[in-house]
């Protein structure tokens, strides 16, 4: 069995002649937890979505767990997901199941246990985010914070070898935001998972991530450790890092000249 | 001049291979439907429960609506009726036009407007909000756990409602004609018994309600499941299901009619 969960190797992707990704590298260690970073619209989604084998690569190989995701049919893809978790930006709750249903439901839809077994079973991922409590709440009841950790839970139900999470800190709070980093890194140490975090909250990845990638326009333009990226000296990760309003990527859009759209004469 | 001509030809053009688009996905979701059944059937309870959503929680508004219209039946027949004497023939008219036509039409107009749009906004949503995505990452597949029962729903709610469509009208019939402006209640259903065949009248209204609940029903599917992820293409969408769903219903009933009742 290789080392690495996933490897991709001189990866493109395309929408239709529109090139997001060029010509990507990445790998990730069993029981690491990655982080792809970079600035709205940079690509990072899009690799996740690839990684996830919502899409297919362009060019190039990724392989998850063994398994070329630009080769397997769709049995393969769903046997493969089985062993592969996601968090959605918001969650993604399932509406009309309360919290426990949610965290039950890919039980009830794999395996052929007992429903007294899934539900304790259920009880103890809901327990290993600290919302046993809520379990008979609806999504509708939760907080934004709340809903992230159910999902997590939800995510966690089939003890995965992979968990994919898109934006897991968006629209936190500074609390949920520290529950969520510890949850993520605590549950991936336990479990022995791989986590592939893309972001662009800066400072609560630092604190929790094994290895960072920095993509822009569709490349990946620097990566390290996190003591690496906040010694780096490269402009890009720079600005990203500092929060800088202008760098590498501008703070103005492309646009004709300023005086030449208010129409003034020289 | 010309480019104008031309520009209207093309938009033509492309309004046709969009609609020609449209139709094939549509097909090849119907078909889809078709071929991930096996496993709802498998699990009936999610069948059940559709039919609650989309059946008995449509009671009241077919129960209330049949009953009004065999009132107006009831009222208007008897005043045709009457002019040539021959009221007791009521009980006909009503029977008839209630279990030929009014009965499966309008409790399927009722029906695409209430489960319909409600089916159409739910898939929608479930869209927008990334629950069916994240179904799909659970490596289950949305059209075999949600498309599919409720499918299956509508289209075993559909006659059932119809069925009590006809039979409030009925009673709504009698309520007018017999107790209110005094027709004699022994031919009114005695004429109604001898008039109306099984196999002619109420099957062939059973036919049509059930070929009625398949095409709501694909219909709200579809434009949930293709709606754009957004308010308003939900929006939209729920709006394209009520009058797309009305036009097929009509259209429909006149093929089928014509199949049926004019020995085509």
């Amino acid at each position: 069995m290789s080392d690495n969960l996933i490897e991709i190797c001189d990866l493109s992707f395309a929408y239709s002649d529109r090139m997001v990704l060029k010509g990507i590298n990445l790998s990730a260690r069993r029981g690491q937890v990655i982080a792809i970073m970079g600035n709205s619209g940079c690509g990072k989604t899009t690799l996740l979505r690839l990684i996830g084998g919502a899409m297919r690569p362009t060019q190039g190989l990724l392989r998850v767990d063994g398994v070329d995701m630009g080769e397997v049919d769709q049995r393969g893809l769903y046997r493969l997901r089985r062993r592969m978790g996601m968090l959605f930006q918001f969650g993604a709750l399932f509406t009309d199941m309360s919290v426990l249903d949610n965290v039950a439901f890919q039980l009830r839809e794999h395996t052929d246990l007992p429903e007294e077994m899934i539900r304790d079973l259920a009880l103890m991922k809901l327990n290993a985010v600290g919302l046993r409590g809520a379990q008979d709440l609806m999504p509708s009841e939760l907080s934004g914070g709340m809903a992230r950790r159910v999902a997590l839970a939800r995510s966690i139900a089939l003890d995965p070898a992979l968990i994919l999470y898109d934006e897991p800190f968006a629209g936190l709070d500074p609390i949920s935001l520290g529950v969520t980093g510890n949850l993520i890194r605590r549950l991936t140490d336990t479990l022995g998972m791989t986590s592939i975090v893309v972001t662009h909250d800066v400072h609560e990845s630092l604190k929790m991530v094994d290895y960072i990638y920095f993509v822009s326009e569709g490349v990946i333009v620097a990566q390290g450790t996190p003591e690496e990226i906040k010694a780096s000296e490269l402009p890009y990760v720079h600005q990203f890092v500092h929060g800088e309003e202008d760098g590498p990527v501008p703070f103005h859009y492309p646009a004709p000249s300023y005086a030449a759209d208010l129409e003034l004469s020289a | 001049m010309i480019n104008g001509l031309l520009n209207g030809v093309r938009r033509l053009g492309h309004r046709v291979v969009d609609m020609l688009w449209r139709m094939g996905v549509s097909t090849r979701f119907f078909l889809l439907l078709l071929l991930h059944s096996g496993q709802c059937f498998r699990r009936f309870h999610l069948i059940i429960r559709e039919v609650f959503s989309t059946g008995v929680l449509s009671l009241i508004i077919i129960l209330v609506s049949g009953l009004f219209v065999g009132m107006v039946l009831g009222l208007q027949g008897y005043e045709t009726l009457q002019t040539y004497g021959s009221e007791e023939a009521l009980g006909i008219l009503v029977a008839l036009s209630l279990v030929r036509e009014l009965g499966p039409v309008v409790a399927a107009l009722l029906f695409a407007s209430r489960a319909g749009s409600a089916i159409t906004a739910e898939i929608g949503l479930m869209k927008a909000t990334e629950q069916l995505a994240a179904m799909e990452m659970m490596a289950v597949n949305p059209i075999a756990r949600v498309v599919a029962p409720r499918f299956w729903g509508g289209v075993i709610s559909m006659p059932l409602l119809a069925a009590l469509f006809s039979a409030m009208g009925i009673l709504g019939g009698w309520l007018v004609g017999v107790v209110l402006i005094g027709v004699d209640e022994g031919s009114f259903w005695s004429q109604m018994r001898a008039a109306v065949d099984f196999k002619e009248d109420i099957l062939n209204g059973v036919i049509k309600s059930f070929v009625f609940g398949v095409a709501v029903t694909t219909i709200a599917l579809f434009e949930g499941y293709d709606a754009p992820p957004t308010a308003e293409g939900v929006s939209r969408a729920t709006t394209r299901t009520v009058v797309t769903s009305s036009l097929a219903i009509l259209g429909l009933d006149f093929i089928l009619t014509a199949f049926m009742f004019s020995g085509v």
